[in-house]
């Protein structure tokens, strides 16, 4: 009996815990966008916060959306050749690469270089008493630390993004059409065809500015909110990684939902 | 305030990844291939208009001419009114021909143009009259089937 009676206990202590925290989260959100005009000020420290995120993860989006886009394109040559229409091969990868997998791998890339590195430095600033010294020398922290890197990160992911799908097109050419042989002119003219600048390109840069909203946002918050010992800040990075994908991969359904049900 | 190798970084990122969406909405896209240019207005009526969208493309002899702007189901007549933006530079006599074709076995469906004889030309906001519905498969079948039924039976030797 007073077992069930801790079990529930400790149930609705959860509850209650993660209720509090979605509220703290949400503050904490108002807050970052509150103080947000100091990273546009400032901008030497949202540029510097740019190459850490951005510039740093420039070769892992490259490579990966290289052979994303090489997989792709013998994949989808395997599977188009049984009916013999090889030449939509273009229009295969490019609508894949620019509507899903470019916004959401590099989000999910983005996310486990990026925003677990995020947590990481923020959880140890807190730990290491940083924070709290700031704020004794009148700095508000979430303007000085927190604001430039959410739009360092919001700035970067649909560039990152861009740079991932554009990688995945030019991969799947070189197998396409160096490696196997697929016409050029079709490959190119059925995804020109196929790709239209609004409905494909546009709706998949404003997926990456969300999921570059999300991934930032759970990492800084992680971050901020880490108990500050070791044990805390390792097990904030690795929550970091897990909820930032899976807000990528819940988000991009309900996007995808919304976007492309006319047709 | 001075220039650091951070800048510079920084700023070969930004740009590439401009240049990534200008090459996506370019080279991917088919931004390049849309002409600002001047349209007007035609509209036509099918009977059936098959897998015909919205942004359809619109060719005579082969060249794109225009594209369909919008599609919906007359109230009066039941059939399928499209609307379609012509390029400005391109005029069509009054008895030009609308046909719905497939380019490819399993392509996409567009409109083609084929131009009469006609002295007198189509303006802003006229009708083709003279229209060709889309080629649906099961209409196809349907007709094979009964121009085989009406076929004479061989004799039997």
């Amino acid at each position: 009996m007073i077992g069930l009676a801790k079990k529930l206990r400790s149930i609705g202590h959860h509850v209650v815990d993660a209720v509090w925290r979605t509220g703290y989260a949400a503050r904490f959100f108002f807050l970052i966008l509150l103080y947000s005009g100091t990273s546009f000020q400032r901008f030497r420290l949202t540029i510097k916060e740019l190459f850490s995120s951005g510039v740093m993860s420039l070769i892992i989006i490259l490579v990966a959306g290289m052979f994303v886009g090489m997989v792709l394109g013998l994949q989808g040559y395997e599977t188009l050749k049984r009916y013999g229409s090889e030449s939509a091969l273009g229009s295969l990868v490019a609508l894949s690469l620019v509507r899903e997998l470019g916004p959401v791998l590099a989000a999910l890339l983005f996310a486990s270089r990026a925003g677990s590195a995020m947590t990481a430095e923020i959880g140890l600033m807190k730990a290491t008493e940083q924070i709290s010294a700031m704020e004794m020398m009148a700095i508000n922290p979430i303007a000085r630390v927190v604001g430039p890197r959410f739009w360092a990160g919001v700035i970067s992911m649909p560039l990152l993004s861009a740079l991932f799908s554009a990688m995945g097109v030019f991969g799947g050419y070189v197998v396409g059409v160096v490696l196997i042989g697929v016409d050029q002119g079709s490959f190119w003219s059925q995804m020109q065809a196929a790709v239209d600048f609004q409905h494909d390109i546009l709706n998949g840069v404003i997926k990456s500015v969300v999921f570059g909203v999300a991934v930032t946002a759970i990492a800084l918050f992680e971050g901020y909110d880490a108990p500050p010992t070791a044990e805390g800040v390792s097990g904030a990075t690795t929550r970091t990684v897990v909820q930032s994908s899976l807000a990528i991969l819940i988000l991009d359904f309900m996007l995808t939902a919304f976007m492309f049900q006319g047709d | 305030m001075d220039r650091t190798a951070l800048d510079l970084w920084v700023g070969i990122f930004v740009v590439a990844g401009l240049a990534a969406l200008s090459v996506l909405a370019l080279k991917v896209g088919n931004l390049s291939s849309y002409n600002t240019s001047e349209t007007y207005q035609l509209q036509a009526y099918f009977s059936n208009i098959g897998g015909l969208k919205s942004q359809a493309s619109i060719k005579s002899s082969g060249v794109l001419i225009g594209r369909v702007a919008m599609i919906s189901l007359d109230p009066e007549r039941y059939e399928a009114k499209v609307t379609m933006n012509i390029d400005k530079r391109y005029h069509f006599s009054k008895d030009t021909f609308a046909n719905i074709l497939t380019s490819g076995l399993l392509g996409e469906q567009y409109i083609g143009m084929i131009p009469g004889g006609d002295t007198e030309l189509l303006k802003a906001g006229d009708e083709i009259k003279k229209t060709q519905s889309a080629l649906v498969m099961e209409d196809l079948i349907g007709k094979l089937l009964y121009t085989k039924a009406d076929e004479p039976k061989q004799p039997i030797k």
